[in-house]
């Protein structure tokens, strides 16, 4: 079994998130890193290698993103990963969820994995949508929010988080499945993991190399245009009710609840 | 100048950073307050690759340079003193000089344990009337058929006294040279015979941390656990300690820097007069001053470790660093715990270890008078 899974470079969680009033896009410079809910993706790869219920022939790291974005591939193989791709290209600058989706579709495609893993969301364009993009373009069943995985007889059992409790499901693989990250605690990279990423194969693939579509990728190739962003607004601040006589203080508060028809 | 860390570098300091934060301190306060010796990290620790960062890989080190080291005890630090120092005593005190030193037998006797934690090596060279006055070495070990006899004390070594400790290279008078005393260094397993370990010193700080006097009485083992050349001794310690100086060095640097984490974090959240206290300029002037000075200080330490990892002198530079961030690491802490006022004197706040565990960085591996003495010695006077 091969197992591809989709990680992304994202600006690291102690960089205080800030949109480019220009480009309208998330200001990306900085200190950046893998990120933290395709760890949850990869572990599940490891797990189900390491678990030996399904043989596991290798797990690919897979992303698309700048040059920068080799970094996320060498944590992703020194979290476990035997090897990883790069999809990079002036062109696919700019590209929506769908357009990524696609880009990404192609790439995996001439993998043609057994199952594609990935996080539910990415911390910084935080769409939950691309697996589910990816796995229409690949004509894969996409399950998402997924939080327990078991490997047997070529299908896979899956616990999915609902609302209340969970959905147990089964599908026959090939499949895409997007993780939550209850799913498994991912392990630290050991530092001799660390020092030996760089030795694991790494190939570089443009847009040509896999077939995409110039007109369906970029931001000419994008469908959706980023109009206008604006901070939410500001919360309303609450009425303050000063305690001076409790028994007053009790009955302003009741008036307010019922006013609002809370009780 | 380059001043980007390579991938590798920066991935380890992000895995230290998240081991620290997700496993160390959830239990720091306690093994501080128990007293308790870290075991359990230690061999996490072990697992990550932590306990042997710059040994080779045959051996089962992590083959990663001094800066790499340095990253790591930095960030331990920046959590906790006492699981970083039994890391870096452990790393550039009990190991380094058997990896320097040590002929092929003797290494792999001991890398292979040493290098995942299995077992912890220390550095016996503090006596009481000799540290860094190590010609005042009163401890002597004589040849006798086959086997050195140590006769002497030990004070203040880490990680000796555990149930993991493995052995302790002491500086012991081997015979005199030119009317000189002759300093050799010798291994001594923990287990032979005797060779005791005494009661743990009760310490300002490094609470969880493995402190203890030794004792050597007629203490056999045998002549091949010299290490390196008879009289060799103390050029051997010198330069261990000039490589030491850099990871306590950067201990300063975390240490301030866990201290400022601290104290940006409570004065956001306490509030006084109607606003955060963050907002008062008496505490920002404070945040201001320590972030610039650990900035500063920081490089200092990167730098040292660089030297070294270039095979350049690096003597003077590690001298420079340990001194200035064992002061900043006690100026930052005792900020840290200023700025959150009662609460910084309770042990609920981590500023409150803190601020005990700084001390020990003006006086540990070379007092910071010491310190000057090296410094003003490689510049001429």
């Amino acid at each position: 079994m091969k197992i591809c899974c989709l990680v992304k470079e994202v600006p690291d969680a102690a960089v205080q998130k800030r949109i480019n009033p220009e480009t309208k896009r998330l200001d990306r410079s900085g200190e950046k890193n893998l990120n933290p809910f395709d760890t949850h993706a990869i572990e599940a790869a490891m797990q189900l290698k390491e678990g030996g219920d399904v043989e596991v022939d290798e797990i690919v790291a897979v992303t698309m993103g700048p040059d920068s974005a080799v970094r996320a591939l060498h944590k992703a193989v020194a979290l476990g990963a035997d090897r990883s791709l790069h999809l990079t290209d002036g062109a696919l600058e700019g590209s929506d969820v769908a357009a990524t989706g696609y880009a990404l579709a192609k790439l995996l495609e001439s993998e043609s994995p057994d199952l594609v893993l990935l996080g539910q969301q990415s911390d910084d364009g935080e769409c939950y949508t691309i697996g589910a993009v990816v796995a229409d373009h690949l004509k894969m069943p996409s399950l998402t929010q997924v939080i327990k995985m078991d490997a047997a007889g070529g299908k896979l059992t899956l616990e999915r988080q609902a609302e209340y409790g969970y959905d147990t499901v089964e599908v026959e693989l090939p499949a895409v499945i997007s993780v939550g990250d209850a799913i498994n605690e991912p392990r630290y990279p050991s530092l001799k993991a660390i020092m030996g990423a760089k030795k694991k194969p790494l190939d570089t693939k443009s847009t040509a190399d896999v077939g995409i579509e110039a007109d369906r990728v970029g931001e000419g190739g994008s469908r959706t245009a980023v109009l206008e962003i604006n901070p939410p607004p500001a919360k309303e601040s609450g009425e303050i009710i000063e305690d001076e006589d409790t028994n007053e203080t009790v009955e302003k508060i009741v008036a307010w609840l019922d006013e609002r028809k809370l009780i | 100048m380059d001043f980007d860390l390579s991938d590798e570098q920066r991935l380890l300091r992000d895995t230290v950073r998240d081991f620290a934060r997700q496993d160390v301190a959830p239990v720091a306060e306690e093994l501080d307050r128990t007293k308790s010796f870290p075991y359990e990290l230690v061999t996490k620790m072990g697992s990550l690759g932590l306990m042997g960062i710059p040994f080779p890989d045959e051996y089962g080190g992590g083959g990663a340079d001094t800066l790499t080291y340095a990253l790591a005890v930095e960030e331990l630090t920046r959590i906790d003193s006492s699981v970083a120092i039994t890391m870096a005593a452990h790393t550039s005190l009990g190991t380094m000089p058997i990896h320097l030193w040590g002929s092929d037998e003797q290494k792999r006797d001991w890398l292979p344990l040493l290098c995942p934690g299995e077992k912890l090596a220390s550095f016996g060279l503090t006596e009481p009337e000799a540290g860094s006055d190590a010609g005042n070495t009163k401890t002597t070990a004589k040849l006798e058929d086959g086997e050195w006899v140590i006769n002497g004390a030990k004070q203040f070594i880490t990680n000796a006294g555990t149930d993991i400790s493995g052995c302790v290279t002491i500086t012991a008078v081997t015979g005199d040279a030119d009317g000189r005393k002759e300093i050799s260094n010798i291994i001594v397993p923990n287990g032979a015979p005797g060779y005791e370990q005494g009661e743990p010193y009760r310490k300002m700080g490094w609470n969880a941390s493995d402190t203890r006097p030794l004792v050597f009485e007629d203490c056999r083992v045998p002549e091949g656990n010299l290490l390196g050349r008879r009289g060799d001794g103390f050029k051997q310690f010198m330069q261990i300690l000039d490589g030491g100086r850099i990871g306590v060095a950067a201990m300063g640097v975390g240490l301030a820097q866990g201290a400022l984490d601290e104290a940006i974090s409570y004065a956001k959240e306490r509030r006084a007069f109607g606003q955060p206290i963050s907002k008062f300029q008496a505490i920002q002037a404070k945040i201001a001053d320590i972030s610039a000075q650990i900035e500063a200080s920081r490089l200092l330490v990167y730098r040292a470790a660089i030297e070294k990892d270039r095979g350049d002198p690096f003597t003077l530079t590690a001298a420079q660093a340990k001194l200035i961030t064992g002061r900043l690491a006690v100026r930052a802490t005792e900020e840290a715990v200023q700025i959150h006022g009662g609460y910084g004197y309770i042990e609920e706040y981590p500023v409150c270890r803190f601020y005990r565990d700084a001390k020990i960085l003006t006086i540990g591996e070379g007092t910071d008078e010491v310190q000057q003495m090296v410094i003003a010695r490689r510049l001429g006077c």
